[in-house]
């Protein structure tokens, strides 16, 4: 790689800071009495605390998964915090008593959390290590009937919804991790969206993680009823330590008749130094059921962050008609490791799923693709379109493609294309050439590359993401 | 043309360089004055191409020895993009594909940074669109090369016109067309001749980097260059393009021999 490249994909992480805040910090370690104590600290109902043991318990029973194209050193679960909260006094009345310090740290992420500066049209929940710590525009969405709030608040006022639909999508037994998350869950964002009600404004939660020895595992749960729509968007930061801190999340949404649920993300976890040290393990279940007929739920994400990212967002195609769709960038530079891809499972008759994934590797890192689309027995007509393109940077990263395609019904039509690319020293030397210096070159070739996955995304996310990513990239190229 | 008032646009003093280690270059010696066409033909492996890049500033080419005056500035000073900006353009004997980047996103790209750097005004994708179709008529393009991928999947010929079209954008001080004919059928040739032609001015130079006559059939040189072994061992007016073309390149080579034998020199 040339020095130009090298030095466009190597721009130092600018979320890496810590927030000094008191914190609220169990003692390390899993065990009935941690969940207990998470479950009382919470207030929770009785049922989510057996929820949460039943689930430890199938955890006790399970291993880590060693399938995918990921290598790291074997997690200590009992050294890590499983709650980790910044010290209230009481509870807030309103975003003028979250204490300051937060505020600053927001504010400095992009994220101010005052309304009247808060970002257009979005709402915000804002998710501070284990809790969150404030919701935006809640009033305003309540009016039309949206619920918009922290998980620990929605356990709380609407239980009979949480507990009508957690676990529903991705049962607690479902993998080790998502076993792992249901017994310990701590917060996350819970949306309602009634029948009919297309959701006013962009829903987003941004999540940070602060603490050093603690575990980010939150608990998102969307559900759009009968015509209801909504578009949710999600961030994450963390700060840069040389321990690797574990994010195990599990988002579950739930789409009724003619409901319509676009998920979008951009991760910017800390991926580790340029040596590898450090960064985040994001190891993620979600999943999405498209249970009513042309129900359609679509997930857009741009990975770039975290040292390990291991995900495959998922959409069940129970309903029939349904649709479901998946758009994604994964970019990966130094020793970065991302195993990630899509499941489509197709159930219902004439279901349509969509793949766009685009992964590209720099540096020493290694990117795969990995997706399922299942065709049942039962899903008649079902169509599915895959596409994964793959580009490197440099000659000392991988990138792979583990498609699994399994057809039950002769009526379906599964297609599936693949590409691998690479930006060389010739291309950067073309745009050099006419006047164009090596980082708008990067950008606009990455972009270019990148382009079918950005457009799904809401204005200001693309923007953001196209920014993150040409910051990403600097200094590979080469 | 040769004007009484030209200016020095491009002097390379004794300039040497190689690649991977390998010596190309050797003690070139090239001068371009404003309003001129310049050729320069060889054979395969002399340095012409070699040449090309050394001007642009390919990473690949290490430059040795020797000095380049572009406009009375130090070359090797400024960087490709630099190089670029200031004037100095090379169309590409093999122009790069760049896929999923659109052409007229990318030609727009190059041509508001070359403007903004002259201190012009940069347009808007609409101006842009209006502007960059009308240099397209010059090189007969049809305005669906706009939609495509930088020359992804383009073929010979059309990437050529590409390449003097942006030519056509950036207007260059100084244009090196490496091979520019090569690949292009009759017809093509024709039309990328005219194009180059119609954009030669008494302020800008041309210099064509060529196996074949053929191609000055068209386009008309003021000066014909020989290289041989990493040097220029001839410069002659347009007629000897034609002496080459009937007697081949090995009298020229005999002929410097000589001379450098009767000037007690030892050839390299």
């Amino acid at each position: 790689m040339s020095a130009v490249l090298q030095n466009l994909v190597n721009q130092p992480y600018k979320h890496g800071f810590v927030t000094k805040i008191e914190s609220d910090v169990a003692p390390k370690g899993l065990n009935e009495g941690i969940i207990r104590l998470i479950s009382s600290k919470k207030n929770e109902p009785e049922w989510l605390l057996e929820f949460r043991l039943k689930s430890y318990q199938s955890w006790l029973k399970m291993t880590e998964p060693e399938w995918q194209n990921c290598h790291h050193p074997k997690i200590d679960f009992q050294a890590i915090s499983y709650f980790a909260a910044p010290k209230v006094k009481a509870k807030l009345k309103s975003l003028d008593e979250v204490d300051p310090e937060l505020l600053r740290t927001f504010e400095k992420l992009g994220v101010p959390l005052h309304e009247r500066m808060a970002m257009a049209g979005v709402a915000v929940d804002v998710i501070f290590d284990s809790v969150s710590v404030a919701t935006t525009y809640k009033d305003k969405l309540a009016e039309v009937g949206v619920i918009f709030c922290s998980m620990s608040e929605a356990v709380l006022e609407h239980p009979e919804l949480v507990q009508k639909y957690l676990g529903s999508v991705v049962p607690p037994g479902d993998n080790f991790y998502a076993a792992l998350n249901s017994a310990v869950f701590t917060d996350g964002s819970f949306c309602f969206i009634p029948k009919g009600v297309k959701c006013p404004m962009d829903l987003s939660t941004y999540f940070r993680i602060n603490t050093e020895e603690s575990g980010q595992f939150e608990r998102t749960l969307i559900i759009a009823e009968e015509g209801a729509s909504v578009s949710y968007l999600e961030g994450c930061t963390a700060p840069a330590f040389s321990t690797n801190q574990l994010h195990a999340a599990v988002v579950e949404l739930v789409a009724l008749d003619n409901a319509d649920i676009k998920y979008s993300t951009v991760q910017n976890w800390y991926a580790g130094d340029e040596n590898g040290v450090g960064g985040i393990y994001n190891f993620v279940t979600k999943r999405g059921l498209a249970e009513g007929v042309n129900s359609r739920i679509s997930w857009t994400q741009v990975e770039t962050g975290a040292a390990i990212t291991w995900k495959y967002p998922s959409v069940v195609l129970l309903g029939d008609n349904s649709v479901g769709e998946f758009y994604s960038v994964a970019v990966t530079n130094n020793y970065q490791q991302a195993d990630t891809g899509t499941k489509m499972v197709h159930i219902g008759k004439n279901t349509r799923s969509t793949i766009v994934s685009k992964g590209i590797s720099a540096g020493k890192s290694n990117n795969s693709y990995r997706g399922l689309v299942k065709i049942a027995a039962s899903a008649a007509g079902a169509r599915n379109y895959s596409q994964c393109d793959s580009m490197l940077i440099g000659d000392e990263c991988g990138a792979n493609t583990f498609p699994y395609i399994q057809v039950l019904n002769n009526s379906a039509q599964v297609e599936h294309e693949a590409s691998t690319s690479k930006i060389g020293e010739d291309q950067m030397f073309y745009f050099a050439q006419r006047g164009v210096d090596a980082e708008a070159a990067v950008s606009m070739i990455i972009n270019g590359f990148c382009k079918d996955v950005f457009q799904q995304l809401p204005l200001e996310f693309a923007v953001e993401a196209t920014n993150l990513l040409s910051y990403k990239l600097e200094g590979s190229i080469g | 043309m040769i004007y009484q008032d030209s200016k020095i646009l491009l002097e390379v003093r004794g300039l040497c360089a190689s690649v991977n280690g390998i010596d190309i270059l050797k003690d070139l010696d090239f001068t371009v004055r404003s309003g001129e066409i310049h050729a320069i033909m060889g054979q395969n492996g002399s340095g012409k191409s070699t040449f090309a890049k050394v001007l642009a500033g390919h990473p690949a080419y290490e430059v040795t020895k020797g000095t380049v005056l572009f406009e009375g500035q130090n070359l090797f000073a400024l960087k490709p993009e630099e190089r670029a900006r200031a004037g100095l353009f090379l169309a590409f004997q093999y122009p790069i594909e760049v896929p999923g980047v659109g052409n007229s996103q990318f030609l727009r790209l190059t041509y508001n940074t070359v403007q903004k750097q002259r201190g012009k005004e940069e347009l808007d994708p609409l101006e842009f669109d209006d502007f960059v179709r009308e240099k397209m008529k010059l090189l007969e393009m049809s305005p669906d090369f706009l939609d495509r991928s930088v020359n992804a999947g383009f073929s010979g010929g059309e990437k050529k016109r590409n390449e003097i079209l942006q030519m056509a954008l950036l207007a260059p001080l100084v244009a090196v067309l490496d091979e520019t004919d090569s690949g292009l059928d009759i017809d093509a040739l024709r039309i990328v001749a005219q194009g180059v032609n119609q954009l030669s001015t008494k302020n800008n130079a041309i210099v064509m980097v060529t196996h074949y006559q053929r191609l000055l059939n068209y386009i008309v040189p003021d000066y014909v260059h020989v290289m041989e072994a990493g040097r220029i061992i001839k410069t002659g007016a347009k007629e000897l393009a034609l002496e080459l073309e009937s007697r081949g390149y090995d009298w020229v080579s005999a002929e410097y021999k000589g001379a450098a034998k009767a000037a007690g020199r030892v050839s390299a």
